[in-house]
């Protein structure tokens, strides 16, 4: 996937738009002042370490909890006052919203399709055509607390598909997945996105969010602390760090001069003593290659080089402002080179 | 940005939710009592209560305290027959109570019920559902307890409109403790804590009760004690009902503790349900 706009999607219609959202368990604010737009059949995903609010926005958009102030639109629907009308219109799969373990795939299904207000042969037929396109018509008979992990995911996406959902909530849809079934579930979403659902991810996985997520909203303690496309947001967090060992350590602070000079790594660019490597925010391919260029160019023996992704604990660490430990805001000062 | 979507305009007027129309609840609820139904046919092991409980208690009483008992009723086990059987019909009722209670702690711990709440459907309609299932049970328990009964020698003497009465109105009086249970089932942690609270709280009731042995033999506190616990009372008027006997104080009992349960137990536990998020 080619994301070099910025942000292709701010021009699409809102499905789903969120001002000034709050909730409060008693004296904590789970949401704080909560404002994001999700553009018809685009993934936003919202990002946020454990107890974020990520949850609670879902819970209050699918109609599960009212939110103590702010306003909700939900395809056209205002969360509290048209539960009912916006609950026809959304999908909603997470760590709860579960199936009914006890009973099999296809009677799960069958189930939602007559709470849908399907007729007993539209609700079977739709079971039957979401059971083969997810994969699941050999388990179709069998409890789904027989199903593997992959499956019982599956199944989750399956039923929340049964009202072809304008609107799609995945609230962590691969926490605790093995990665091959992490994959599974991915390309799912995607066949959906292609199919013109719109997505609303929470997730704790930056690759999640990347995978599928064209634009980022990052929350915590209740209230949005970022939001943009996935570019933008990782330009503002200095992105991914190349790192760069050469294997003779006197070249090391040459290096790091000769890529400022180029105004190849900015004022970023870290020399670490300790671990004989220099680091290099990235902010884009382009600026990647000309790096890399430029250190085969000065003959620099390369002993080890690497790009690493900004984890999400470094995104936050930078968004709240404070000091991160891959790429610094502030130009840092070169420390002497033990020779 | 789109901004036509955004604003509040003035010219964007929002409807309130239609009503949902009795067949659509007839539906839903159709639909779920399909579900229950399905949870007894995957693991029919769960009918085993309704079923072996009333066996088991039968044999139980009428052979091992029938005849002594039996003896201070004046007869010998044939009418302690004719005192326990209407006891064991009012018991019944806390059956129902109690597994509709349990039911609804598994929904909302294993989720079901935040999917239930975030589809178009009544909230009634989960519960309607499950009282229904739970009262089929009853009654299927109580034709296995009423065949049990006529192989131990009971008598219904013609009483078939008052055997009943009794099951009616050991289902009313069971639909009232349900709302206790209720509230155990939304605030306890999981359905053994439910099934273990709702044990501390019956066991008296049940045994402190004129269900198993007349009172009169009772110290004075507890015979006290039996005069108003509603489960002597249920015993009370089933005996009536069944056998022809009085029938005032039990029913008053029964009807009074029904309209205490279901007014106070009722609010909470719709104010707990409707909360529980």
């Amino acid at each position: 996937m080619t994301r070099n706009d910025k942000n292709p999607e701010s021009g699409r219609p809102v499905a789903v738009s969120v001002r000034g959202l709050v909730k409060h368990f008693g004296e904590t604010r789970a949401l704080d002042g909560v404002d994001l737009d999700v553009h018809e059949g685009t993934v936003l995903g919202v990002l946020g370490p454990n107890g974020a609010g990520k949850t609670t926005l879902v819970r209050c958009l699918s109609t599960l909890i009212t939110p103590d102030a702010g306003r909700a639109v939900v395809a056209g629907y205002d969360v509290v006052r048209q539960p009912r009308q916006l609950r026809r219109v959304i999908g909603l799969t997470g760590q709860y919203a579960s199936v009914d373990e006890k009973i099999s795939g296809r009677e799960n299904l069958y189930l939602i399709g007559r709470l849908l207000d399907l007729s007993r042969k539209e609700a079977r037929s739709r079971a039957d055509a979401l059971l083969e396109r997810f994969s699941l018509t050999e388990a179709a008979n069998r409890p789904a607390r027989t199903y593997s992990g992959g499956m019982r995911r599956r199944l989750d996406l399956a039923a929340s598909m049964i009202g072809r959902p304008h609107v799609l909530y995945l609230d962590e849809p691969t926490t605790g997945l093995d990665p091959r079934t992490r994959n599974e579930v991915w390309a799912e979403v995607r066949a959906m996105v292609r199919d013109g659902v719109t997505v609303l991810l929470t997730t704790q996985y930056m690759e999640e969010a990347e995978q599928l997520a064209s634009e980022l909203t990052v929350i915590d303690r209740g209230k949005v602390i970022a939001s943009g496309g996935i570019d933008q947001l990782k330009a503002k967090v200095g992105g991914r760090t190349l790192r760069i060992r050469p294997a003779d350590p006197a070249f090391l602070r040459p290096l790091a001069l000769a890529l400022e000079e180029q105004r190849l790594a900015g004022p970023a660019a870290v020399v670490r003593t300790e671990s004989g490597e220099v680091l290099v925010p990235i902010v884009s391919d382009d600026q990647l290659t000309a790096v890399v260029g430029a250190v085969a160019a000065r003959g620099v023996t390369i002993g080890s080089i690497a790009v690493e992704l900004p984890s999400l604990d470094e995104v936050f660490l930078s968004l709240t402002g404070q000091k991160a430990s891959v790429a610094p805001q502030s130009a840092p000062e070169f420390e002497e080179v033990a020779v | 940005m789109s901004a036509a979507v955004l604003s509040p305009s003035p010219t964007i007027t929002i409807e309130a939710d239609p009503k949902i129309g009795l067949r659509g609840h007839l539906r839903h609820t159709g639909a779920l009592i399909r579900r229950n139904l399905l949870w007894i046919k995957q693991d029919p092991e769960s009918m085993m209560d309704a079923v072996l409980m009333p066996v088991i208690f039968t044999l139980l009483f009428v052979y091992v305290f029938g005849g002594s008992i039996g003896q201070a009723l004046g007869g010998g086990q044939a009418a302690y027959v004719q005192y326990v059987i209407p006891g064991m019909i009012a018991m019944m009722s806390m059956n129902i109570a109690q597994a509709v209670g349990t039911g609804f702690n598994e929904d909302f711990n294993k989720g079901i019920m935040d999917r239930f709440r975030s589809l178009p459907i009544g909230r009634g309609s989960v519960l309607v559902a499950k009282i229904a299932v739970e009262l089929i049970r009853l009654l299927v328990a109580v034709s296995i307890q009423m065949i049990v009964a006529l192989l131990v020698g009971y008598q219904i003497n013609g009483h078939w409109a008052g055997l009943l009465a009794s099951i009616g109105l050991s289902a009313l009086f069971g639909s009232a403790v349900m709302w206790i249970f209720l509230v155990l089932g939304v605030t306890m942690k999981n359905a053994q804590s439910v099934q273990a609270m709702g044990f501390l709280v019956m066991m008296p009731l049940q045994f402190g009760s004129s269900i198993f042995a007349p009172t009169s033999s009772m110290p004075g506190w507890l015979e006290n004690f039996t005069k108003y616990n509603p489960m002597s009372g249920l015993a009370d008027a089933s005996r009536g009902l069944m056998t022809g006997g009085p029938i005032a104080h039990g029913l008053t009992v029964t009807l009074a503790w029904t309209a205490g349960l279901t007014l106070v137990m009722a609010p909470i536990a719709i104010r707990k349900f409707t909360r529980k998020s």
